[in-house]
């Protein structure tokens, strides 16, 4: 089904079960410790051997020499494999850095080789009597130090400029011209990168922990160099992703691998430590941000510059997205640069380039309001945009920043806030109030789905679309049950498995809108197949209490596919509307902090995110994923850090200890309201994205809040207390 | 991990002389600490000796008006206990501020007084640390160390103790009890029982090889008002900053302990009697030969007004 | 408690690991005065009661209470997520006390009771815990769930029996249900999906409070 002009009334619209809170249908698996995640398929294995991975100790150079011989030695150790005895490998695609390194070294505690031995306890104990030496090479690792050496990107159009940005800034009445700074983040999901390999001949099933299933399945096929008719990918639970796992990892690599050496099934989970440098991250930033103002407030030029680093080859973090198209102004300028580093790899993590991005901005924002003497909400009205600001004849599909903010603020008691800062007190407490804009952009990708109805009248879909805590099983369930006019439990919906017809993948927040799309397009053909099979006009039939009608004429859905049930696919493909329109996705985000007068502590007392995000499939997930969202925006805020050595070129808070993210403390009660929307120029489903909204302006809220109650202003992430301690007024 | 044996010890003499003949055998109790260490290969013990099950799971009162905790008694345990909670506050706030519940369930008091150090090159094997192999250097010194030492470090290592528990037991002046491996028994006061790093960062006790501890005792209640102030980044599960223990009197005078700032709890005592003039003038005496590194130099500021913010809460509450 | 094993029994579990004997046995008679590296797994007989069903395994003694519970016995509904007491994943009760399984050996439980999330409840017969997550959303990836969930039922016992936590008010008072208690006993179970303010939801019904 191409979707090329805005949708018109559909089934959906009956919202019977779609716009529903229903509770997730995969929980009471879930809850109950029985959904199956990749490590634990042991209804599908048996006489699987473990692996476990060694790592480089050094970031960059090369390996003279590994010596496996005492690892080969120890104890139920089956195979080893390193990049000499691998075979030729190839890079996947999305990677950028090899998955099995060797001998030239990528990254600190990049793969270099996996044992495979009987037990978990042996595999790990051999992995430590791998002895490898190496000719450590100079690296570079340091952004700061590389900032000058960094040269523009493509990626987010390098260089973008309209109007003259240079000449108006200069001529502003009202200038702000500050650099702020993000960090290195960790995606830190709870379940490990693990992957289970099983070969059968030449054909491999690997079940894995992956955001993305045909994605993967190329990349393994290419890394492996095998036809990517070979490799089946499965992946029906995942436990967080993130960004994480939107690509292939060493684990899946190195499970095949040891796998096929073996000549067994082979599982592997990577121990956390390894994580952090072994696999991705968020890259870290610096931007600049410069923006020019009329007295009353209007943006006359705004420039937004961001640095980052990666590996030769990878992405810069595009930190500058959002600013092309979030406020008003003629004059406008962004640039993306990118430096050379040879830390790990860096790459997408939730609401990538839009959540460092508007970290700083939407400071800057916060910033610009009080020279002009604005409450920092009507500063972010009066430049309210309905259209492209750099093309102003290509309109939002739909934009309600301005009453996300409104109804924000008088929900939250915006008014209330002092707008002078330090002013307000709870006994030790510094209390204070911050708003931040969110705005993430609405893509959408091609999405298939396969769906059958049986001789009993149950619907079953299947789609490689994956759940990765997203609710994706949920609102697949609410669309078929909608489309076909069936009771929710007559749904039975499978994920994640590369037999399945190619979806858009969890990723970018276009997963639950793409998805459950191409789940209307299947569905649609099969309504129109099931009218065909009785005769019936599909103009005219009405799908409703598990029957199809026409008129008087009606039969059970059971009865109307016969004993051999009828099956329909499809997939939905998106034409060129998000073109010819700006699609995007909102929020307000409100926050109250308190920093505590003598230690500089600080913690969140209240959150609260209006969002604009189309129709909301299922308020209850959609909810989930805003607060989660907000939560990961509170440890980007005021804790989350990747600690570079650079000297040695390595991450070194590289557990979770180490590596802090909010815990239940931190977090208090959080509220969402979401506007009552639909987006009919979005897709079928007339949703836009929401999953990765809810972190985006969040952290600036904080940060915010925090300048708010204490009058110092910190711009260098995460606001941790000693950035604020030497700033405070004495305490006694 | 290694491969180990391991055997149920009978009774705490037989616990010290199996481990003093067995060379690197390793006392496990809670475990919490030490398997964290061994699936790392930081310890690599051939020999573990089972010391639950030897009846020291009790708080017992002594007949100086005091407590005996054995060493066995879970920190949960000890928190809840109701002496504690009324007369030693300090301790069980100072524990309740530690790790998380499930990890106070299994340890204990003599594992964590034992706890190693959370320095994150002391846990990566590939990275220099005096601590975990002598000899091999410090990546700290001018590495990532915002969690470190600012005071009685040594150029050989700057790592921080990580307990909490060990912060309040040294402003209560507790003692541990041992037995040796010949069977005597012994007592170290608090303030000697951890060292300094000096040239010998891996020795981080007074104890002797083999010796097990087998109690802690607490001297007669204190009265006052006890306080622990523990910061960290986040709310709860992390490791101190800066913690603070403190007993004011209410003349203002007291003890104060800080923890999260040097290889063992610290306190000074002749700091002590500059309570009543504020915590300047601690901090002034009980810092003034502090060395900080450029990223760890906050926790001065941090401690003094740390101790400024207890110092106003026992005002309130006296 | 554990039941105190004598040595001797240890040392015909040393034995059983066939090709270990010579390998294993000086350390096991504590003859050698040096550190040995001993080459072979030695391994042991454990008996657990597990969700109240007895079970015998034969382990390497390096087997985490975690491990035997997922590698051994399938029941992988408690989680590895870190293996090092730093997220809760693990979380199980032992003879009624929550601990974190990683950070446990499996040989250190002799003859103890171990509830897993499995024995909880089911999905035809849930928990009443169980059943408020979902109705709370308590979850989304659902990894640390089974942790969280331990603990949740773990936690509520914990303030009825008056333990005291870190932000009760009053040390020498009964701690009273409350938000700000459950957050502060429930902070060793960490949720990236960020589902914390339900799961304070879900609790607070099971617990019965009123917001």
């Amino acid at each position: 089904m191409k979707f090329d002009t805005p949708a018109t009334t559909n089934p959906i619209d009956q919202l019977k079960i779609v716009g529903k809170p229903i509770d997730r249908i995969d929980g009471p698996l879930k809850t109950t410790g029985q959904a199956p995640y990749a490590y634990e398929q042991n209804q599908e294995v048996s006489g699987v051997a473990y692996g476990y991975v060694v790592g480089s100790t050094i970031a960059k150079g090369r390996i003279i020499s590994i010596d496996t011989e005492a690892a080969r030695a120890a104890s139920g150790v089956i195979s080893i494999v390193t990049a000499e005895t691998a075979g030729p490998l190839g890079l996947g695609s999305m990677n950028t850095a090899k998955l099995l390194g060797g001998p030239e070294i990528d990254h600190y505690h990049q793969a270099i080789a996996v044992v495979v031995a009987e037990t978990f306890e042996q595999a790990r104990a051999a992995a430590q009597k791998v002895k490898v030496r190496y000719a450590k090479a100079v690296g570079k690792f340091d952004l700061v130090a590389e900032r000058a050496n960094a040269k523009l990107t493509n990626e987010g159009r390098g260089e973008r400029l309209t109007g003259d940005f240079r000449t108006a800034y200069a001529a502003a009445p009202h200038q702000l011209d500050e650099v702020y700074r993000t960090p290195d983040q960790a995606h830190a999901m709870m379940e490990p990168h693990a992957s289970m390999a099983k070969w059968e001949g030449d054909k491999l099933t690997l079940w894995t922990a992956n955001q993305m299933i045909d994605w993967g399945r190329g990349d393994v096929a290419k890394t492996l160099g095998i036809p990517k008719a070979s490799v089946r990918l499965i992946s029906p639970y995942i436990g967080g992703g993130f960004g994480g796992k939107l690509f292939v990892r060493s684990d899946a690599v190195l499970a095949a691998l040891g796998a096929r050496a073996a000549k067994r099934p082979v599982k592997i989970a990577l121990p956390r430590a390894f994580i952090f440098n072994n696999t991705t991250h968020r890259p870290a930033t610096i931007q600049r941000i410069r923006i020019g103002c009329t007295p009353d407030g209007k943006i006359t030029a705004i420039g937004h510059e961001t640095w980052s680093g990666n590996l030769p080859g990878g992405k810069p973090e595009n930190a500058t997205q959002q600013t092309q198209f979030m406020y008003a102004g003629p004059n406008r300028m962004t640039a993306t640069r990118l430096a050379v580093l040879d830390l790990p790899e860096g790459n997408a993590m939730r609401a990538p380039g839009e959540a460092p991005g508007l970290m700083a901005l939407e400071i800057a924002m916060d910033e610009m309001a009080e020279k002009l003497g604005i409450d920092p909400v009507e500063f972010r009205i009066i430049n309210d945009v309905q259209v492209d600001p750099n093309a102003p004849e290509r309109p939002y599909s739909q934009r309600q920043l301005i009453k996300c903010l409104r109804d924000g603020a008088a929900h939250f008691g915006w008014s209330k806030r002092s707008a002078v800062p330090g002013k307000s007190r709870d006994g030790r407490w510094l209390v204070g109030m911050g708003v931040g804009a969110g705005y993430r952009g609405n893509p959408v990708a091609k999405s298939a789905a396969r769906v059958r109805l049986d001789a009993a009248g149950k619907v079953t879909v299947e789609t490689d679309m994956t759940d990765i805590g997203t609710g994706s099983y949920t609102i697949i369930a609410q669309t078929a049950a909608e489309m076909m006019g069936v009771p929710i439990d007559k749904v039975i919906v499978r994920l994640g498995d590369s037999d399945f017809p190619v979806s858009a993948g969890s990723g970018g927040q276009w997963g639950a809108n793409s998805s459950t799309s191409g789940v209307y397009a299947a569905c649609v053909k099969l309504r129109e197949a099931v009218c065909k099979a009785v005769g019936f006009d599909a103009s005219k039939a009405q799908f409703a209490d598990g029957r199809v009608a026409v008129g008087k004429k009606s039969l059970s859905l059971g009865e109307a596919v016969g004993p051999k049930g009828l099956v329909a696919e499809d997939a939905i493909e998106f034409g060129d509307l998000s073109k010819k329109y700006l699609q995007s996705t909102f929020a307000a985000h409100f926050v109250e902090v308190g920093v505590d007068a003598a230690t500089a502590e600080i913690r969140v007392r209240r959150m609260l995110a209006v969002c604009a995000a189309g129709r909301i499939i299922n308020p209850k997930s959609a909810r989930s994923q805003v607060i989660g969202a907000m939560t990961m925006g509170v440890g980007g805020a005021i804790m989350e850090e990747l600690a570079v050595d650079t000297r040695h070129g390595f991450f070194v808070n590289h557990d979770l200890a180490g590596y802090e993210v909010p815990v239940h403390g931190d977090i208090p009660h959080q509220d969402v309201i979401f506007l009552d929307e639909e987006d009919p120029i979005s897709s079928p489903m007339k949703a836009r994205g929401i999953g990765e909204l809810g972190l985006c302006g969040v952290s600036a809220a904080i940060a915010n809040a925090i300048y708010n109650a204490t009058g110092v202003r910190v711009r260098d992430y995460p606001l941790t207390l000693d950035k604020l301690i030497t700033h405070l007024p004495s305490f006694a | 991990m290694k491969s180990f044996t391991y055997v149920r010890a009978k009774s705490p003499a037989d616990a010290a002389s199996m481990a003093a003949s067995t060379s690197g055998a390793r006392f496990i109790a809670g475990g919490t600490n030490l398997l964290d260490l061994m699936k790392l290969e930081i310890e690599t013990p051939p020999h573990l000796i089972d010391v639950n099950g030897l009846g020291l799971d009790k708080i017992e009162d002594t007949p100086s008006g005091g407590l005996r905790i054995g060493a066995l008694v879970r920190n949960t345990d000890l928190a809840a206990d109701d002496r504690v909670r009324r007369d030693y506050g300090v301790l069980s706030r100072a524990l309740l501020a530690g790790a998380s519940g499930q990890l106070r369930n299994k340890a204990t008091t003599a594992g964590n007084l034992l706890q190693r150090t959370r320095c994150p090159y002391f846990y990566d094997t590939a990275q220099a640390c005096n601590k975990r192999q002598p000899g091999s250097g410090c990546s700290a010194v001018r590495g990532f160390s915002r969690q470190h030492a600012i005071i009685g470090a040594s150029t050989a290592c700057i790592a921080t103790h990580p307990s909490d528990m060990a912060v309040a037991m040294r402003v209560l002046d507790a003692a541990v009890e041992t037995v040796l491996p010949n069977g005597k028994s012994r007592q170290i006061k608090m303030k000697d029982f951890h060292r300094l790093p000096g040239a010998t960062p891996h020795i981080e006790t007074s104890l002797q090889s083999g010796e097990f501890i087998t109690a802690v005792t607490l001297p007669k209640p204190l009265g006052g008002t006890h306080v622990y102030h523990k910061v960290r980044d986040r709310a709860s599960y992390a490791f101190a900053l800066v913690s603070v223990a403190a007993v004011i009197q209410a003349d203002g005078r007291g003890r104060v302990a800080f923890g999260g700032v040097a290889h063992k709890p610290w306190r000074v005592e002749a700091a002590e009697r500059e309570l009543p003039n504020g915590a300047a003038a601690v901090a002034a005496r009980v810092f003034a030969d502090a060395v900080p590194t450029p990223e760890n130099e906050f926790k001065r500021i941090l401690a003094e007004r740390t101790l400024a913010g207890v110092l106003s809460e026992t005002r309130g509450r006296s | 408690m554990s039941n105190p094993a004598n040595i001797s029994t240890s040392r015909r579990d040393v034995l059983r690991a066939g090709g270990a004997v010579a390998a294993v046995s000086g350390m096991a008679s504590r003859a050698a005065a040096q550190p040995t590296e001993i080459s072979l797994p030695v391994t042991s007989q454990v008996h657990l009661q597990v969700n109240g069903k007895p079970q015998t395994l034969e382990l390497d003694l390096r087997t985490t209470l975690l491990d035997a519970l997922r590698e051994h016995l399938h029941l992988t509904g408690t989680k590895k997520g870190c293996d090092h007491g730093q997220c809760g994943a693990c979380t199980v009760l032992v003879e009624g006390r929550r601990i974190n399984s990683c950070l446990s050996l499996a040989v250190m439980h002799e003859g103890e009771a171990i509830t897993t999330i499995e024995g909880l409840g089911t999905p035809d017969n849930l928990h009443p815990m169980q059943a408020a997550f979902i109705k709370h959303d308590g979850y989304q990836c659902g990894y640390c769930t089974p942790g969280q969930i331990c603990s949740a039922v773990a936690v509520l016992d914990e303030i009825k029996a008056g333990l005291p936590s870190h932000v009760t008010t009053d040390l020498t008072a009964t701690p009273e249900l409350s938000a700000v208690e459950m957050r502060e006993r429930m902070s060793g179970n960490i949720c990236r999906c960020g589902a914390y303010s339900n799961i304070i939801e879900a609790m607070s019904e099971v617990g019965g409070l009123t917001a």
